[in-house]
């Protein structure tokens, strides 16, 4: 049972920091810009494909990097030539706008790669067990992930904190009318983080890729978890939606790694039910069967009690 | 005034415009048109990766063995038509609709037994409302028990093992291996999965009493991201084999998890080949992925099947032969017709029951009238680049048979009780 | 009298349409495009009218379509007594109750945090539907059959026609009954609260009662919807209510124009037609729906119904016809562009040698059928570029009120 616990942490580690990394860009745009960008996970799979497309002819490390910055350049044009178009008819409007981007692109991937999955693999280089504890291999591959998310964290605390253009990003989010009477251009400001937000999916795409395969469903299966994510640690905070991912990550691997269920509450309670009861499947649930619906049921729940969310200043 | 005009002007276009929309209006078919197939399987979305190839494959079998070869009942081609179900149960019924508005008669359809349980109903439905428009339903894939089991019907023809014939031959070769002693049993939490994990556990139960069952294990369909801490699971359970239903994506980030985490042990499986995972498997899952299937894999000995992969190849280098059924299916449809000398769908079932036609593999099919279920031999393949003369994906791997159980042990009473109509 | 008379006409329309399409598939696509109806026109009671953006709507489709389906069930094993003809009603009293559930904490916020509800919501039943097999019949889903129980004046509904009936009377009443609502005093205050919900307050509307009728009563109609679903289709299964159908409908809504009643109601017909026409000619239709559905939300804000009714001015003006030239100036070359797009998209998808293409046979590898198409698609989109400032200029036009000129 030690080591399931203790792999189940390492696994909830590195899916958590993964999902910070779609989830720091997304609080990134919402807390500017107001939108939340129900594309985010789309721009995720993107990273994903242009680094399999790309490392087809470079090799792994060269993708790491061109891949983001493609995912980047193509976010901020859909900032400056899509959503800034749509600004105007209200975030209603801007939601759906992006709601549409997300169904797009989807068919789009399938349209220039096709429709099975792609075989993108990790380097050679990582491709080692970095130890083997009770029989298991950690792969190299996930420290390095780990290492990466949790650069990138340090990074943008730095970058936020600590530099002029930081400040004037998080000027910009409070008082955008005031940052624009000083002369700095707002505008490009919006387009610029919107591209890092959408470069950072993509590197969490880049990175993800040869781990969770790269598939056109790819999007779909994280879409929503981040908005969970954001929405659970609180729009627009870049702490909070830390401690969601790492929340999130963590109560699914434990959910998955223990074996507990219906059955064992009953048992102890000392209740017993028929086979053929007509609610049998609510008394047969385990834990590991429904750990992915996990996260909506606390973001319902958050939502419910604390609608500004657990690090959140604002409601909505 | 004007309005009134232009009113008239645009009403003179209506029949026009109609003709255009044809489908949507309607049509008859006459009597030396081509024979038309209607097949009914996910042409866009999630799943349509293999609906695509399926219809292409179809297409190229009716084209291959007897459109270039002068047609059936004397000179009819044979059409496959493509309709879009989308993976789902309401579109199917719309799909069916469609082809039955055009005058089809048959329709082949596969992917997914929600599907094809839905399509089975609908159809039996329709042919008790509509004697005189009745269809008949070929299915090439779609694998629950129940299709020729409780909820077996006179118009539904099954040309693949069903899940549990195919769960047997795998407990089997399990059972053939004295060094498993604990098996791990994983599935996507759906009926499905959860027959095949039923299955695996009662008929091990059965053939070999020393194994433990380790785990049975269900996980959500399609959500999971990351099978690592199940993967965790399996390791910590001491599994020495592990079987899983899983398709489709959930089945290549399983294998991914289980060979990234180093476990060494044989992974039984109904679908891990095909469609991008035998190239995402690649050398990582060699000698370890193991598949449960009625379509005899490498070596290729026959001619016939030979010739005919090497022909689709030549046509289609990115696809392969995945359902070399497919002209079994039409082997029995055809020769049905031949022999009654019509395309009445009643006529055609009554003719198929019991008929027996050698494959394109060379085996003997029979397809039982009891219940409308084929027997052939069925096999279990590993995933390999050795020997492998047909590859998947263009990968340098793919399915080489090394285990095989005849015809003949793979019946099991039928569980039919079937009504069948009047003329 | 005006709006009465468009009601009669709305009502001859249904009962003749059936004369003109006969086709089984005709049927068949007209039932849909009821059921549609009214499940779009139940959204826009939330989206347009309430200003809740819900991305679960399938959630009481689904719920009272699965509930319909039990009740057909019951049908025919002789537990109930009834018409099938009610069986939507059974629908729509479950997507009520289920609306007044949910509807009971997430309508206390509008904006982001009832739309993040919405998706919560959703995604849990979607999922719990695969789990709770007695009730949802996990991935293969429940089916009944609706020929049980007493006829209806002879009528059985073994036949698609008769079902059609059935839909588009249920499909007429739900849509007046939807079009009533927005003229009574709850319907009224729904559009206050969703423009201004302070000032609402402030005249002594609780904005969260408010809000909760439309979001029961938008759960009703869904219900009704998913009840004629399970009428036609006699199948229910978990893709009624996951996130797919919860995005249809949205795109329906989106699409036909939400601030509009007729909205819907086009987008609804628009979808449901692409859906099994445009489907039936290529595999990428989802892919055009994508690109569509992000023009749409680009370059007509208000929808397909905002872009007719900008025709309003110049038709009171009784100049529309100034529009008719450049219009057909503009459509050709842009037609021609599309579809030289559309030709090239599919040529490469295509993965036959020979490509045929509105009769036009092209060699999809060759270097001469891409540059004829090249060719056109520049052509065309020049031409198209060339004769945009003379609509506009017409458009400028056509919207002047010119003192001298009588009306």
């Amino acid at each position: 049972m030690f080591e399931v616990l203790i792999f189940a942490t390492l696994n909830g580690l590195v899916t958590g920091l993964l999902l910070f990394m779609l989830a720091s860009g997304l609080t990134l745009i919402f807390s500017m810009m107001g939108v939340l960008n129900f594309a985010h996970a789309s721009f995720y799979m993107l990273g994903a494909y242009f680094a399999y497309s790309i490392s087809l002819y470079t090799g792994f490390w060269p993708a790491l990097i061109l891949a983001p910055v493609l995912v980047g350049v193509l976010g901020a044009l859909v900032e400056r030539y899509g959503l800034r178009r749509v600004h105007k008819s209200g975030h209603v409007a801007e939601l759906i706008f992006t709601f549409g981007l997300a169904f797009l692109i989807e068919e789009a991937v399938q349209f220039f790669w096709g429709r099975a999955t792609k075989d993108y693999r990790s380097p050679d280089i990582l491709d080692f067990p970095l130890f083997t504890l009770f029989g298991q291999n950690f792969p190299a591959y996930k420290a390095f992930m780990i290492f990466i998310s949790i650069a990138i964290f340090i990074a943008l605390y730095f970058v936020l904190t600590r530099t002029r253009i930081g400040i004037i990003i998080q000027a910009a989010i409070t008082h955008p009318h005031t940052v624009g009477n000083l002369g700095h251009n707002v505008p490009l400001i919006f387009m610029a983080v919107f591209g890092v937000g959408t470069g950072l999916a993509g590197l969490a795409g880049v990175i993800a890729g040869p781990v969770l395969t790269t598939f056109p469903g790819m999007a779909m299966v994280l879409g929503s978890i981040v908005f969970v994510i954001v929405v659970i640690g609180g729009l627009g905070s870049l702490a909070g939606a830390l401690v969601a991912s790492l929340l999130i990550g963590l109560l699914q691997s434990y959910a998955i790694a223990s074996d507990l269920g219906m059955p064992d509450l009953l048992n102890w309670l000392g209740v017993s039910f028929e086979r053929d009861h007509p609610l049998n499947d609510i008394w047969r649930l385990t834990l590991p069967q429904i750990a992915p619906i996990l996260p909506y049921l606390l973001l319902v729940l958050v939502l419910i009690f604390r609608p500004s969310g657990l690090f959140g200043k604002r409601e909505s | 005034m004007n309005i009134l005009k232009s009113t008239v002007w645009l009403l003179r276009y209506i029949p026009q415009f109609c003709v255009t929309l044809a489908v949507f209006c309607g049509g008859q078919a006459f009597a030396q048109d081509p024979i038309r197939i209607a097949f009914i399987d996910p042409q866009s979305g999630t799943f349509a990766a293999t609906g695509e190839s399926g219809y292409l494959q179809l297409q190229f079998a009716a084209d291959y063995f007897y459109n270039d070869k002068g047609g059936v009942l004397g000179g009819r081609k044979i059409e496959v038509i493509a309709l879009d179900n989308k993976g789902s149960a309401a579109d199917s019924q719309q799909q069916l609709r469609r082809a039955i508005s055009e005058g089809i008669q048959y329709v082949v359809s596969g992917n997914g037994s929600a599907v094809a349980s839905a399509l089975s109903t609908a159809i039996e439905r329709h042919n008790r409302r509509n004697p005189d428009q009745r269809v008949l339903f070929l299915n090439y894939a779609a694998v629950d028990p129940i299709l020729t089991g409780a909820d077996c019907s006179f118009w539904h023809f099954r040309f693949d093992a069903h899940s549990d014939m195919k769960m047997d031959v795998m407990t089997s070769h399990i059972a053939s291996n004295p060094d498993i002693h604990k098996v791990y049993v994983i599935g996507q939490d759906y009926s499905f999965g959860k027959a095949v994990g039923d299955a695996a556990i009662s008929m091990l139960a059965a053939k070999r009493p020393d194994i433990e069952i380790v785990g049975n294990e269900l996980h959500p369909i399609g959500q999971v991201k990351d099978f690592t801490p199940y993967v965790t699971k399996i390791v910590s359970s001491g599994a020495d084999a592990i079987i899983t239903g899983n398709w489709g994506g959930d089945m290549v980030a399983l294998g991914r998890s289980i060979i990234d985490a180093g476990l060494d042990v044989p992974i039984y499986t109904f679908y891990a080949a095909y469609d991008g995972i035998t190239a995402t498997l690649g050398e990582a899952g060699k000698n370890k992925i193991r598949l449960v299937h009625n379509d005899y894999a490498n070596p290729v000995t026959n001619d016939v099947r030979r010739a005919y992969t090497e022909a689709f190849k030549a046509k289609f280098p990115h696809k392969d032969i995945t359902q070399p059924r497919l002209a079994t299916l039409l082997q029995m449809l055809t020769l049905a017709m031949e022999e009654t000398g019509s395309t009445d769908p009643f006529a055609i079932a009554t003719a198929m029951e019991d008929m027996r036609v050698t494959n394109i593999t060379g085996e003997e099919v029979w397809m039982r009238g009891e219940d409308h279920q084929a027997f052939q031999p069925l096999y279990i393949s590993v995933h390999t680049d050795e020997n492998v003369v047909f590859d998947a994906d263009n990968s340098g791997f793919g399915l080489v048979t090394e285990f095989s159980v005849p015809a003949a042990d793979t019946i099991s009473p039928s569980s039919c009780n079937m009504n069948r109509p009047q003329q | 009298m005006f709006k009465f008379a468009v009601w009669i006409i709305f009502a001859i329309v249904i009962v003749l349409l059936p004369q003109f399409f006969t086709s089984l598939l005709s049927v068949s696509i007209l039932n849909q495009m009821a059921i549609a109806i009214v499940f779009a026109l139940s959204y826009n009671m939330l989206l347009g009218q309430g200003g809740m953006l819900s991305f679960g709507h399938a959630v009481y489709f689904g719920l009272g379509g699965f509930m319909a389906v039990h009740a057909l069930l019951g049908i025919e094993d002789g537990d109930y007594f009834f018409s099938v003809t009610l069986i939507p009603l059974v629908g729509g009293l479950f997507g009520l109750l289920a609306a007044l559930f949910i509807g009971s904490f997430s309508t206390h916020k509008a904006g982001t945090v009832f739309a993040m509800i919405s998706l919560g919501v959703g995604e849990l039943i979607a999922a719990s539907s695969l789990i709770l097999v007695s009730f949802f019949g996990g991935e293969a889903g429940v089916s009944g059959d609706r020929t049980y129980g007493p006829t209806f004046f002879g009528y059985d509904f073994a036949q698609d026609i008769q079902v059609y009936y059935l839909a588009a009377a249920w499909m007429f009443i739900a849509t007046l009954a939807m079009y009533l609502f927005t003229q009574t005093p709850a319907g009224r205050m729904a559009n206050a609260v969703r423009d201004n919900p302070e000032r609402a307050e402030f005249i002594g509307y609780s904005a969260r009662r408010v809000r909760l009728i439309s979001f029961v009563m938008s759960g009703f109609f869904a219900g009704i919807a998913g009840g004629l679903f399970a009428v036609n289709y006699e199948i229910l299964t978990e893709q009624n209510l996951n996130a797919v159908t919860s995005g249809n409908v949205l795109l329906m809504a989106y699409i036909g124009g939400l601030g509009f009643f007729i909205g819907p109601i086009i987008g609804a017909v628009v979808l449901t037609l692409m859906n099994s026409v445009l489907s039936h000619y290529t595999t990428l239709w989802m892919l055009y729906l994508g690109i569509m559905f992000v023009l749409t939300v680009m370059f007509l804000p208000n929808g397909l119904t905002g872009f007719l009714m900008m025709h309003r001015t110049p038709w009171h003006l009784g100049k529309i016809r100034l529009l008719i030239k450049p219009y057909i100036v503009t459509s050709i070359p842009g037609a021609v562009f599309a579809l030289s797009l559309v030709a090239m998209v599919e040529m490469a998808h295509s993965s036959e040698a020979e490509f045929v293409f509105l009769g036009a046979s092209f060699n999809s590898s060759g270097i001469v059928s891409w540059g004829v198409l090249i060719a056109i698609a520049l052509g065309s989109f020049i031409a198209l570029r060339r004769s945009l400032p003379a609509l506009r200029e017409a458009w400028a036009q056509a919207n002047a009120i010119d003192s001298g000129e009588q009306k």
